[in-house]
């Protein structure tokens, strides 16, 4: 009786869980908003630092077998930001950097994704900060595990390009100007009622 | 006064730099604390660090001085009872310059901003970051440097003591070369 809950069900759970998605393409597109992470790396004074937005939502369509139809469009509360580093959280929400009170939102539109082979890709889009837009593009990775698909990807910005840190904390020697941003989503495949 | 008299060049040299960096940065802390978050701030604090590390650098090089030479004796008119209360004050003036970069650099890990030293040298996280710990630690940095405030007045008084009042030698054995050096 040990062996056979030892071997067989395992087996048997792994059959039945990997099944259906193996053989069956799915779009993932409800995703989980409490495993997902929005998070950054900047450094001060060559200080490496890493802080993180707590509030967001993420809308994402995502097929990995029809990759250039996916669809991705995020929306972040830069109010909801950790900088890592506490006496920053309550500056960074001042005019000089996110001014959330003029600009209580930033905003990722996609306009298309690239397969890039295996299991990488790349998404293009229009990003909205502190009123300015710029065109971006992030390459990610898709991963299935078993019923939930989780893309990790990680993009470049300039906090100068969008006004993050006017005034005297434009000299990029005391913040740099390079914010390395990285995304964690966990999502759901939802089918469709046909 | 005989070279055997005094400390040697290196030892003289080492003390004070030490002295300096340490008039510099205990300043530079209780300033930068007071400080609203700007990049002024950003850069004060960072080179406090790195004074703190230099610090603590050059504490362990006295020591290892220390430990390969006998520092010139004190004067013999000094009664024995001061002469322990010298070496338990210099004992304890080691004991902080080790002590209070320490808990500075395990401050700055517990609130989660390492210490990059000069900008180019990552130290290691002692700890991980943790609010009460940092806000702990910051407690125990401020209470060791007042102690430090403490005892390096009274180094100094004592010094100055021996020099204009006892007219004795203390002093002379750590001036640079020649300077009121008489036989």
């Amino acid at each position: 009786m040990k062996n056979l809950c030892r071997h067989v069900l395992p087996l048997a759970g792994l059959l039945l869980a990997g099944a259906p998605f193996h053989t069956q393409a799915a779009e993932f597109n409800r995703v989980q908003t409490g495993k997902s992470t929005l998070a950054f790396a900047y450094k001060q004074m060559g200080v490496p630092m890493e802080g993180s937005f707590h509030k967001f939502t993420a809308r994402i369509a995502f097929d990995p077998a029809r990759a250039d139809a996916a669809q991705a469009r995020f929306e972040v509360d830069p109010a909801s930001i950790d900088t890592g580093f506490g006496e920053a959280d309550s500056e960074v929400l001042g005019k000089q950097w996110f001014d959330t009170k003029a600009y209580p939102a930033a905003q990722f539109v996609s306009t298309g994704v690239k397969a890039l082979g295996g299991n990488r890709y790349e998404v293009l889009g229009k990003f909205t900060l502190k009123g300015k837009s710029r065109d971006i593009s992030a390459p990610f990775t898709f991963k299935q595990e078993g019923s939930v698909g989780v893309f990790d990807g990680a993009f470049t910005l300039n906090r100068l390009d969008y006004a993050i840190g006017e005034g005297a904390w434009s000299d990029p020697s005391a913040v740099a100007n390079e914010i390395q941003v990285k995304f964690h989503i966990v999502a759901d495949a939802v089918s469709a009622k046909k | 006064m005989t070279p055997a008299n005094r400390y040697t060049a290196t030892a003289i040299a080492l003390h004070w730099l030490a002295a300096l960096l340490i008039f510099t940065n205990f300043p530079l802390g209780v300033y930068m604390h007071e400080l609203a978050l700007s990049p002024l701030k950003l850069k004060l604090v960072n080179y406090h660090k790195w004074l703190g590390v230099t610090i603590f650098l050059l504490t362990a090089m006295r020591l290892a001085w220390r430990a390969a030479h006998t520092p010139p004796p004190l004067p013999e008119t000094i009664p024995p009872w001061q002469q322990r209360a010298a070496h338990g004050l210099h004992f304890l003036l080691y004991a902080l310059l080790l002590a209070i970069p320490l808990s500075g650099w395990l401050m700055s890990s517990a609130k989660g901003v390492p210490v990059v030293y000069l900008g180019l040298v990552q130290l290691p996280d002692l700890v991980g970051k943790d609010k009460a710990l940092g806000d702990l630690l910051a407690e125990i940095h401020e209470v060791l440097n007042f102690g430090l405030l403490a005892l390096v007045g009274m180094h100094a008084a004592a010094a100055l003591k021996h020099h204009f009042i006892d007219r004795d030698s203390t002093l002379r054995r750590m001036l640079p070369s020649g300077k009121g050096i008489q036989p």
